[in-house]
């Protein structure tokens, strides 16, 4: 936070001073006023939230005070936007609600954060601390309730103590394995009086000591690891880019010519221009990263925790690799898949350590075989590809990167375009892809980019979301209207729930239980929220559509009328071998020999149609 | 592999300490509650430190996944100290108080028996006896598996305590309570 602005309003009675420098001065303040005094000196320029009982007396202090308030519409895009803002510029992100059903409106979004590990700092309002316990109105435990899903929270009942809780849940949170934290106030606590000054002093937390180092014998451990490696692979995961590692990453792979894969979290954290990304790992991933990973003789984990998503099943997954886990957290280690060598710290220092001592070396034999196994699966690059007619969300996806020059800060929403932006969009640069990963959450993709939008206002901001997803929260398009939020919105609408739709194809006899869904006209929506809609059902409408919404100054909304039963490829079914993929069909009338159709498990796979852009719209084959 | 499913499970002991705040317990069996980590005997109670409290867990683990419970434990903010004392010399106790209908034809029977056991007896009546008796989880089980006979009217027992032996003691604070040295275990 630079200086700070006059306050817009007279101060009020107490003469409170938004002025952070005045913080040597004693002075009597509410407790209330000690929030935003808090915030202020914590560096917050932006909060997300909305009213209520319990947390009044803090809004009428707000004005006083140099904080943007974003009013949301409901309080999940309050904590998705928070998390978006944390997301894309790597500061705390804060949300604020009041007490009983304000502060459950949060929970979708602050469990969203933690498996995500985003800091987050979520004040609400809670009863008076008499009324605690007597089931008061609007009363809810929200300590209790979110104990499992926040890294730590605080109940604070004393005006007191508000100061020292809210830096501490501002350190707990972005320090270590960032997370979201809970300061619930009461509303007594609000309106108390204090004498107050800012105390900068470093936080003291006994038992909270976040940060490990490994020693430099293991450093020399894992140089051996990776000199006696023929055929390593290095996994680039979240904590890449949380840590600030891409420079040293990048630098790490140029030195040993060792490829990346990457999972949903790390995409952006290496490029994806780069000659030696593999791209997305799991279950979605290419056929020849999986392969590779099980083919590997050595795994170097950045920065991520093998989730069941990118492991496949357990028992078979990467037998021929030793693995090297590096890692901020030492209860992620040997949670899942056993590594045998450790690296418990943070992942940039670790690099740093390893990058003097590592022997420059070449993997050519290793990418090469790589290379060849991309030739028959790899995903054909649809740029100039004839045009059937037909709107696929790949078509959409990859003329969106061609048209944004790969340069857009993307926001997905979750499920089959969320695959389709990983495989299709091309991201070479960090905080530039934010996703809802570990919770998978529908809903998150809009107030997420609109919190991303406030953290880089210079950045072109797309939401690429489904039609499932957006109508979730799509309320939150008032708050851009009224807000003045711009982000464009590309609706992948293809009318059903489609990644639910893809399993009840695949796994559940084609039965369309539930999943077929009708949608408002959404041009129609943009138009009664003052916004610009724009219909688009061919591909050839795709770049004017683009720049049509990018050249609006306000939210623009695409929908992009999409094929309505096309799947994501390949697929490693839930709990299935990492290399055990359902593959993109063979096409209609192609020679198809190179294509293993035989792999497909069960009878239902058979009967896919040939949907995927690649082959209705290529000829490359 | 799931941590509740491990084949070699075994019965270990862990020593926390904790900060002495309001729902400091609650944070600690809810992470064993979501993490299906099943917990056999839990104790807390107050040290000879201000503001420090004490927690001795048995839990059915096995090696791996009693290093991540030391982890996780070690991530909740006031908790200060974890320790897995399991193959370290040490002393594990609980307490156990047993109502014995004993009628005065058999009570210098009952008697003896708790005598064989160290126990006192710390409440008498005409058809009932009280039986406090300290010790290992297998001595309590001993003695109410003799008792049985004579029929046991209601029981209770706390927690299992633990302390390791020797000079060094488990402290809250200072040097002795620095983290444990996660990676050691792990590397060899």
């Amino acid at each position: 936070m630079a200086s700070p602005m006059k306050s817009m309003t007279e101060p009020r009675a107490t003469s409170a001073s938004a002025d952070p420098s005045a913080n040597a001065e004693l002075q009597t303040l509410s407790g209330s006023q000690i929030i935003w005094d808090t915030l202020v000196h914590e560096g917050v320029e932006v909060v997300f939230g909305y009213p209520g009982g319990a947390i009044m007396p803090t809004y009428d202090a707000m004005p006083d005070y140099p904080i943007r308030h974003v009013l949301v519409r409901h309080e999940q895009g309050a904590a998705h936007m928070a998390d978006g803002y944390a997301r894309a510029s790597g500061r705390v992100g804060v949300c604020i609600a009041t007490s009983g059903p304000g502060a459950t409106n949060l929970v979708t979004g602050i469990a969203n954060a933690m498996m995500d590990s985003i800091p987050m700092v979520c004040i609400t309002g809670q009863v008076a601390s008499y009324l605690i316990g007597s089931d008061g109105f609007q009363e809810v435990d929200f300590t209790g309730v979110t104990l499992p899903i926040t890294k730590h929270n605080i109940l604070v009942t004393r005006t007191q103590d508000i100061m020292p809780a809210i830096r501490q849940a501002f350190y707990i949170a972005s320090s270590g394995r960032p997370g979201p934290v809970v300061v619930d106030i009461t509303k007594d606590a609000q309106q108390g009086k204090v004498s107050h000054r800012y105390d900068a002093s470093p936080i003291r937390l006994p038992g909270y000591r976040p940060e490990h180092h490994p020693v430099p014998r293991e450093i020399e451990q894992a140089v051996e690891m990776i000199k006696a490696a023929k055929r390593p692979i290095i996994f680039c995961g979240h904590g890449i880019i949380e840590a600030n590692a891409t420079a040293q990453l990048l630098e790490f792979v140029q030195k040993t010519n060792i490829p990346v894969a990457l999972t949903l979290l790390g995409l952006g954290g290496f490029p994806a221009t780069h000659p030696l990304s593999l791209g997305m790992m799991g279950m979605h991933g290419e056929a020849w990263v999986n392969t590779a990973i099980q083919e590997a003789d050595l795994i170097i984990a950045m920065g991520m925790r093998f989730d069941d998503r990118v492991t496949g099943n357990l028992k078979t997954y990467a037998q021929n690799a030793k693995k090297i886990h590096i890692e901020l957290d030492p209860a992620e280690i040997n949670k899942n898949v056993k590594v045998d060598l450790p690296l418990v710290g943070d992942v940039r220092e670790i690099l740093r350590m390893l990058l003097p001592q590592v022997e420059k070396r070449t993997c050519d034999d290793w990418n090469g075989h790589i290379t060849a196994l991309k030739g028959d699966t790899a995903v054909r690059e649809i740029q100039s590809l004839p045009d059937n007619g037909t709107l696929f969300a790949a078509h959409v996806i990859h003329d969106l990167w061609r048209y944004t020059q790969g340069k857009a800060l993307v926001v997905t929403d979750v499920g089959q375009h969320q695959m389709w932006e990983a495989q299709y969009y091309k991201h070479d640069y960090p905080r530039k892809l934010l996703t809802s990963g570990g919770a998978g959450t529908m809903g998150f993709a809009l107030p997420a980019a609109m919190g991303a939008r406030m953290a880089c206002p210079d950045d072109e901001v797309w939401v690429v979301v489904g039609d499932g997803g957006f109508q979730m929260t799509a309320c939150e398009l008032a708050t851009c209207a009224q807000e003045d939020i711009k982000v464009n919105i590309a609706i992948i609408n293809n009318g059903f729930l489609g990644m639910v739709r893809q399993w009840q194809q695949f796994f559940y006899g084609g039965r369309y239980v539930a999943t077929p869904i009708k949608s408002p006209d959404f041009v129609k929506l943009a138009d009664a929220h003052g916004l610009k809609g724009i219909r688009v059902t061919k591909r050839e409408e795709v770049q004017a559509a683009v720049e049509a919404a990018r050249a609006f100054k306000e939210t623009c909304i695409i929908d992009f009328r999409v094929e309505q039963e096309d799947s994501v490829y390949p697929m490693v079914p839930a709990g299935a071998d990492l290399d055990n993929m359902i593959r993109r069909p063979v096409p209609v009338g192609a020679a198809g020999g190179e294509l293993p159709s035989e792999e497909l498990p069960g009878e239902a796979i058979k009967d896919v149609p040939p949907h995927n852009p690649i082959f209705e719209t290529g000829k490359d084959n | 592999m799931s941590d509740a499913q491990s084949e070699s499970s075994s019965l270990r002991h862990f020593v926390a300490y904790v900060e002495d705040q309001p729902g400091v317990l609650n944070r600690v069996t809810s992470l064993f509650r979501r993490r299906c980590y099943t917990i056999v005997s839990l104790n807390v109670g107050r040290t000879h430190e201000v503001g420090v409290s004490r927690m001795t867990f048995a839990v059915e683990a096995d090696e791996d996944t009693a290093r991540r419970i030391e982890a996780n434990l070690y991530k909740l903010v006031n908790v200060l100290s974890v320790e897995d004392i399991t193959g370290k010399p040490n002393l594990i106790r609980g307490l156990a108080l047993i109502k014995v209908t004993v009628g005065q034809d058999k009570r210098s029977e009952v008697l003896q028996l708790v005598e064989v056991f160290r126990g006192q007896v710390i409440d008498l009546d005409t058809n009932t006896m009280i039986i406090e008796l300290t010790g290992q989880q297998s001595k309590i089980d001993g003695l109410v598996s003799v008792l049985a006979p004579y029929g046991i009217a209601e029981m209770v027992q706390t927690g299992t305590v633990a302390m390791t032996r020797g000079e060094k003691g488990g402290a809250a604070t200072g040097a002795a309570a620095q983290p444990p040295n996660l990676r050691g275990v792990f590397a060899a």
